[in-house]
């Protein structure tokens, strides 16, 4: 299966699971919003131009957006961690070459280690901006510091357990051939 | 003018990103004024039919709670039919004078059914889509209730369907009163939870006690007077001020709503012409 094939697949399923799964979930807390769909910014593939990814990133909040008719919350938030994605690679992987020999970010091909770290920066960074924008017209302090630790919590939860049932085998690459 | 163009080349990517951020800050701040921005009306139009597929298959697990929520309707509107209640002077008979009724009173509210598509109740800005737009007469600021109690008031409309924002929204208020002193107050939401509401502004003189009905009033030019909206749960003095906060368990169960009622104001829009022209004349 093609790259771009794979990932429009992986753009459908990511909204139709937040939106009719993840959503209509009756909360536990408050504080307690299970997000899952920005993976799908995560597992993009590394060669990407920085420019697209941060497109593709803003299409894909944007959809999620029209669907809790919110325009523009989910967007901005993906934009950013879209944009920071390329930055937070080439500094845990510099030294390995990974984003030559592998297709695209994962356990295999960065290492358990820099993988977690990838992602709690950027499951981090995506819940403080998302929540910041709704505290801005609603909430206080309290509200703000605990949904975003809660909510990552949550997420990385639900990452963790996504890596597991859908493990990603990663061919390695070599420019040799 | 050289260097302009090497600086927008060399950080062209930050740019880029800058103009997306503001694309979308520009769609989520005029959205929550206008409601129109962003291209709702299109999204609305296939998101809402994403939604009604989904829920063609959602609707069945919910059959059971839906028919008993209908029933319990029917039931309390049987008992306030007329031939319930009967004189003790069985000599007399109330006769219903239909040529009064038909000569004074005007119609004042149409009311549709509409069935709802999609719902959420995590969010901090929850909407309801329901399957009904203005091809089928339903426009913005029209009121929203279910078979037990208020839902909202619908804020956007498409072909086919119609965005509804929920009670469960930080931004709305309703005015509302106490069923048995007539007190009105604001209702809005505090966004702890799908089940609770907040009531502020009744006088600390009031007697309120727990479990009080909480109603709609015809001040609201949303709803008609006395629908249902919930109970006085919880009673909090704010200490600061002479008015008293009230938690209202709201009548809605928003997790199993299916069925709702659009209620259509038709003097809607020449109450909201008298009213705009005075605030001008005024100023």
């Amino acid at each position: 299966m093609s790259e771009l094939l794979k990932n429009t697949i992986r753009f459908i399923l990511f909204i139709l699971v937040q939106v009719f799964i993840l959503f209509k979930m009756p909360p536990l807390h408050r504080f307690v919003t299970p997000y899952l769909y920005y993976l799908f910014i995560l597992w993009l593939p590394f060669n990407l131009s920085r420019m697209s990814i941060t497109f593709i990133g803003f299409f894909f909040g944007l959809s999620l957006d029209y669907f809790t008719k919110t325009p523009g919350l989910h967007a901005a938030a993906c934009t950013l961690i879209a944009y920071v994605r390329p930055f937070v690679i080439g500094l845990l992987i510099s030294q390995e070459g990974a984003d030559k020999n592998y297709v695209a970010p994962s356990i295999v091909s960065m290492g358990w280690a820099p993988y977690a770290t990838y992602v709690l920066v950027l499951t981090l960074l995506h819940h403080s901006y998302l929540v910041l924008l709704e505290w801005m017209n609603f909430g206080s302090l309290v509200y703000f510091l605990g949904k975003v630790i809660a909510s990552t919590a949550i997420s990385l939860l639900l990452i963790l357990l996504t890596e597991l049932l859908f493990f990603r085998k990663q061919k390695f690459r070599t420019n040799t051939i | 003018m050289r260097n302009v163009f090497l600086f927008i080349r060399r950080h062209f990517n930050f740019l880029f990103f800058l103009v997306l951020q503001i694309i979308s800050l520009s769609f989520l701040f005029r959205f929550n004024k206008f409601h129109e921005a962003a291209f709702l009306n299109v999204s609305t139009e296939i998101t809402g039919r994403i939604n009604e597929r989904y829920n063609n298959i959602e609707y069945y697990f919910q059959l059971k709670k839906t028919n008993e929520s209908l029933v319990q309707e029917n039931l309390r509107l049987r008992q306030q039919l007329k031939e319930n209640f009967e004189g003790p002077d069985s000599m007399r008979r109330l006769i219903h004078d239909t040529v009064r009724a038909d000569s004074h009173s005007v119609l004042k509210y149409v009311i549709m059914e509409a069935k709802v598509v999609s719902n959420t109740t995590s969010q901090q800005a929850n909407y309801l889509t329901i399957h009904r737009g203005f091809a089928q007469g339903v426009r913005p600021n029209m009121g929203v209730t279910g078979p037990q109690g208020i839902v909202g008031s619908v804020v956007n409309v498409s072909k086919n369907f119609a965005t509804v924002q929920s009670v469960l929204h930080y931004q709305f208020r309703v005015v509302a009163k106490l069923k048995h002193n007539n007190e009105t107050g604001t209702i809005q939401w505090d966004g702890q939870g799908p089940l609770f509401v907040t009531m502020k502004n009744i006088p600390r003189s009031v007697k309120v006690e727990k479990g009080d009905t909480v109603l709609t009033t015809q001040i609201s030019s949303l709803f008609p007077a006395n629908l249902m909206i919930g109970t006085v749960a919880e009673i909090v003095p704010d200490n600061s001020s002479n008015f008293y906060t009230l938690k209202v368990r709201l009548a809605t169960n928003f997790g199993t709503i299916e069925y709702v009622y659009v209620i259509d104001n038709l003097q809607y829009d020449e109450q909201k012409m008298l009213e705009d022209s005075t605030r001008k004349k005024i100023q």
